[in-house]
């Protein structure tokens, strides 16, 4: 390509292209871990983490094509928004799987909430998590 | 209503995000849609009352943008660190759940720091004990003790950054007597 052609909009469409086919990838990534990775909570780490950086890849990509100025406050908060809830909602799944026991003990090099459960369970005694956990 | 009700500077920054979503969403900043959306910000905000969020009365732009930039850069470390994960290891990688103390009792940097460390490399916040501020972290790839306690040490500076950006005042001095110490 000569010098002369490469102007502002090709960089811009090379820099998008990229962040697209990345972005792409990530959600690959993602969809390998789902596939590959042994137990809920090591799979929830694949669909928080390269899912955000695959999203904001692609809106930036998004904004940079788009060329007027009105779609980046959108896409800023959309992104803003994913931020604040993808650790919630892995959080309520870890949370839910590992009190119901949905993970290989034997995968975990240490475990320091299972003390904790247990003690909570001992003194408390017969609790609503137990509950869940006996009728599997 | 019974409820302790909140200065208007508290609630500032909520309003000034309800107007900000609320022009995002029009695709437009002019004053008029602006104006209108602050009286939607203030109404809402009226009718559907929650426990104020407790700011800590500071905030630091300096620390906030080297520590957003960092941030930035973990999240495509720990992207690539999945896929890496994912690809090489699958069945066999090996985590570990361990409890991370933290320094703070504020709900909003405790809230803060598991957001952060769930989107950074090799974590995930499984429980919150909010009465001693404990964050239990699952850490994926975590063989050893040796990465356990560099799990541990990596969430604390989480939040040592946090509160150098928005704890309060005793929190700060707290933090930077055990630096200094």
């Amino acid at each position: 390509m000569n010098p002369e052609t490469l102007s502002g909009d090709t960089v811009i469409d090379a820099v998008s292209a990229v962040f697209l086919v990345v972005g792409a990838l990530m959600s690959l990534a993602a969809a390998v871990g789902l596939l590959r990775f042994p137990d809920l909570m090591t799979r929830m780490h694949a669909a928080t983490k390269p899912q955000v950086l695959g999203l904001f890849l692609l809106l930036s990509a998004l904004g940079l094509q788009m060329r007027t100025w009105w779609v980046w406050p959108v896409l800023v908060v959309a992104w803003i928004f994913q931020l604040l809830t993808v650790p919630v909602s892995a959080h309520m799944v870890g949370r839910a799987g590992y009190r119901t026991k949905h993970l290989h003990p034997e995968l975990l090099s240490t475990d320091e909430l299972e003390a904790v459960v247990q003690q909570a369970a001992g003194t408390r005694g017969f609790t609503d998590d137990d509950e869940v956990t006996d009728r599997r | 209503m019974s409820r302790k009700r909140i200065s208007l500077r508290q609630e500032l920054p909520l309003l000034v995000w309800l107007v900000v979503v609320w022009g995002a969403l029009w695709r437009d900043f002019s004053p008029g849609n602006l104006l209108f959306g602050a009286l939607i910000a203030v109404v809402v905000a009226r009718l559907f009352y929650l426990p104020p969020v407790e700011l800590g009365g500071r905030f630091n732009v300096l620390r906030a943008v080297p520590f957003a930039l960092m941030f930035l850069a973990k999240v495509v470390a720990a992207s690539f660190q999945v896929l890496y994960l994912a690809a090489a290891k699958g069945p066999k990688v090996v985590s570990a759940v361990i409890a991370v103390p933290l320094r703070s009792h504020s709900d909003l940097l405790v809230t803060a720091t598991g957001h952060v460390t769930a989107l950074i490399p090799g974590s995930l916040v499984v429980e919150v004990d909010r009465s001693t501020s404990t964050l239990y972290i699952h850490g994926i790839n975590v063989r050893n003790a040796d990465d356990a306690a560099q799990l541990r040490k990596d969430v604390r500076d989480t939040e040592a950054g946090l509160i150098r950006i928005m704890g309060t005042k005793a929190e700060l001095s707290a933090l930077n007597q055990e630096v200094g110490a």
